[in-house]
């Protein structure tokens, strides 16, 4: 019997993914704090909303991978042995 | 004190007459007095000879060539290491010209010795491809080659008629301006990735040997991001250039299956980064610019290494085949996550230290189009270099391949690598107090760690989600077309042709044909 790894337990992977959207509310509390306090010093106005980064990170991952996925992969892939 | 490029190919030449343990030795021992020896060598324009009418200079040094000195000699060294257990003495002799080109290109003051230095790193770089062995690397090893003499040949006419043009061959700021700095703009922009012009390296790295990759990674692209940054600073199309760079390649990168072909597209974003730098021209821009190449060297050697040591061990690369390879490849799988962080730019690693001072360059000079690219590009090379590599190799479906940690050099090679990864990240001031302009930037206020910080958290959840959904787009093993298809396809129409052509056909189609080309030329100029 193999020895069982970290994310073979299912516990693991939920202890983990709760970890992470933990930080994402620090993240977002922190940001608020900074950015009522005046600490930040944007170029641009856009940056003033608070969370404006991971709006922005978030609303482009999904774009990339539906662009990605629906509409270049449509025109660019081919079989493996295309080229052979 | 000695020219760089001269330690370099002397040491080449040694090679075949070592043997066991004094080669391994002579391979690390090179790179080592190349170290030392830049350490003595003091700022000026010495190693002057004169040929004909012209002065052909070996030794222009200031701030710009020696920080790509210190980083090509690093990495040669490090790449040197991966490689110590590698039995063709060609690919030994063809890494040591091919760092000692890229040094003559870095320190030459003269578009002669420059353009010879340009042409040896193609052919030994064409070489660490062809030694794989395969058929594959045989045929993208001979289009890569035939891909960079289009480059040398442009660069070549460029400089002809930039000669004649100024009287001079000294190399230093060009500028766009007339015929000849088109050519050698074109020129540059093969070996720099510039878009359209692109698909060699994605087509040609990952067919290279596992350890040549990691050497490719490192001179090709960034030489030539040293000469643009040398030659057209300010230059505005290069802001445009570098900004479709960094963008279209993480569309390919998402649904590629190779993960070597991954890092490739990845690497053309990178680059991008630097080029937009170039096109800004400000001191913090090419201070963003040089210290991003000091850095991305670092991260990139260390994430091809990590797949090249999973290749190595397993000798699989694509994400279909891989996954769990945590379980039996832990200290790999915690050098590619520091690789992956530092090139997203995670706070603490070196990425986070030099790609921001191109986006706030970008931010201060009020280039809102380009700014929006770099964050989106930013939060791109996140997801499918900084997740989908480490996530698709090491984690995801455990693929029941149960294999072990490579040889003790390659660890090493790649322990280096991440440690000056986060050296730099932590202590960024020793990268920038080698830069070419003074430094006045602080990475690391509350506001800008938080900021990246959400950038990457969210788009980590953008990914997280996706997966757990099920709407992340499966791996598919496939060929996906890039702008090479023209070539590879076109070949076939030009045989088809060939073979088709009678004397006589050929008698009315060769003059229609050049007739075409010719009214063509003369209708742009």
């Amino acid at each position: 019997m193999e020895k069982e790894h970290f994310f073979d337990k299912p516990k693991n992977v939920k202890r983990f993914l709760m970890g992470f959207y933990i930080s994402l509310v620090v993240l977002i509390v922190v940001d608020l704090f900074l950015t009522l306090m005046h600490l930040k010093h944007p170029d641009f106005s856009w940056e003033k909303f608070p969370s404006f980064y991971g709006a922005f990170g978030f609303i482009a991952c999904v774009l990339l991978v539906l662009a990605a996925k629906h509409i270049l992969r449509k025109f660019v892939k081919r079989g493996e042995d295309y080229y052979d | 004190m000695i020219n760089p490029a001269v330690i370099f190919i002397i040491g080449a030449l040694f090679v075949p007459f070592l043997k066991g343990k004094a080669k391994q030795n002579w391979l690390l021992i090179v790179p080592a007095i190349g170290l030392l020896n830049l350490f003595i060598m003091p700022e000026g324009t010495y190693w002057i000879v004169n040929f004909l009418d012209y002065k052909i200079i070996f030794g222009k040094v200031d701030k710009l060539s020696m920080v790509f000195g210190y980083i090509f000699t690093i990495v040669s060294f490090i790449g040197a290491l991966y490689a110590l257990r590698v039995k063709d003495d060609g690919q030994h002799i063809a890494a040591l010209l091919y760092a000692g080109s890229a040094l003559g290109v870095v320190f030459a003051g003269d578009m002669l010795s420059l353009f010879i230095f340009w042409e040896i790193m193609t052919i030994a770089s064409t070489y660490l491809i062809w030694a794989r062995g395969t058929e594959a690397s045989y045929t993208a090893g001979l289009r890569y080659f035939l891909v960079h003499l289009f480059g040398g040949l442009s660069l070549l006419i460029g400089i002809i008629i930039h000669v004649y043009q100024t009287g001079s061959i000294e190399f230093g700021v060009i500028g766009l301006n007339g015929l000849g700095s088109y050519f050698i703009l074109l020129g540059f922009g093969v070996n720099c990735v510039f878009p359209i012009i692109h698909a060699w390296l994605p087509d040609a790295y990952p067919e290279s040997t596992i350890t040549g990759t990691v050497f490719l990674s490192a001179f090709t692209t960034k030489s030539a991001v040293y000469v643009l940054a040398r030659s057209f600073p300010g230059t505005e199309a290069l802001i445009w250039i570098g900004a479709m760079m960094t963008a279209f390649p993480i569309f390919y990168a998402v649904i590629e299956n190779n993960l070597r072909r991954v890092l490739s597209y990845s690497l053309i974003n990178q680059v991008g980064f630097m080029v937009v730098g170039i096109g800004i021209g400000t001191e913090l821009s090419l201070n963003g610019t040089v210290s991003h190449a000091f850095a991305h060297i670092l991260y990139k050697a260390l994430l091809f290494m990590s797949m090249g040591a999973v290749l190595h061990q397993t000798g699989k690369i694509n994400a279909t085949d891989l996954g769990g390879l945590y379980k039996t490849m832990p200290l790999t799988a915690l050098f590619c996550i520091i690789g992956a962080a530092s090139i997203s730019g995670v706070p603490f690693t070196s990425g986070f230290v030099t790609k921001s001072m191109i986006v706030s360059a970008s931010g201060h000079e009020g280039i809102v189009a380009v700014w929006i690219v770099l964050l989106f590009a930013s939060a791109g090379v996140f997801h499918h270099s900084g997740i989908k590599i480490p996530f698709f190799a090491f984690f995801s479906h455990d693929s029941g391949i149960r294999t072990k940690e490579p040889p003790l050099n390659m660890l090493l090679a790649m322990g280096i690598a991440a440690f000056l990864c986060i050296f730099i990240g932590i202590f960024p001031g020793t990268l920038y107090s080698i830069l070419p302009y003074p430094v006045d930037y602080v990475p690391y206020t509350a506001g800008h760690v938080v900021d990246m910080l959400q950038l990457l958290f969210f788009s980590a959840l953008a990914f997280c989600l996706l997966i757990l959904s099920g709407i992340y787009p499966s791996e598919i093993r496939a060929t996906n077309l890039d702008t090479d298809w023209f070539y590879r396809k076109g070949a076939n129409v030009f045989n088809w042709v060939l073979k088709r052509l009678t004397p006589i056909t050929a008698f009315i189609v060769i003059p229609l044909l050049g007739g075409a080309i010719i009214s063509v030329i003369m209708g742009i100029y």
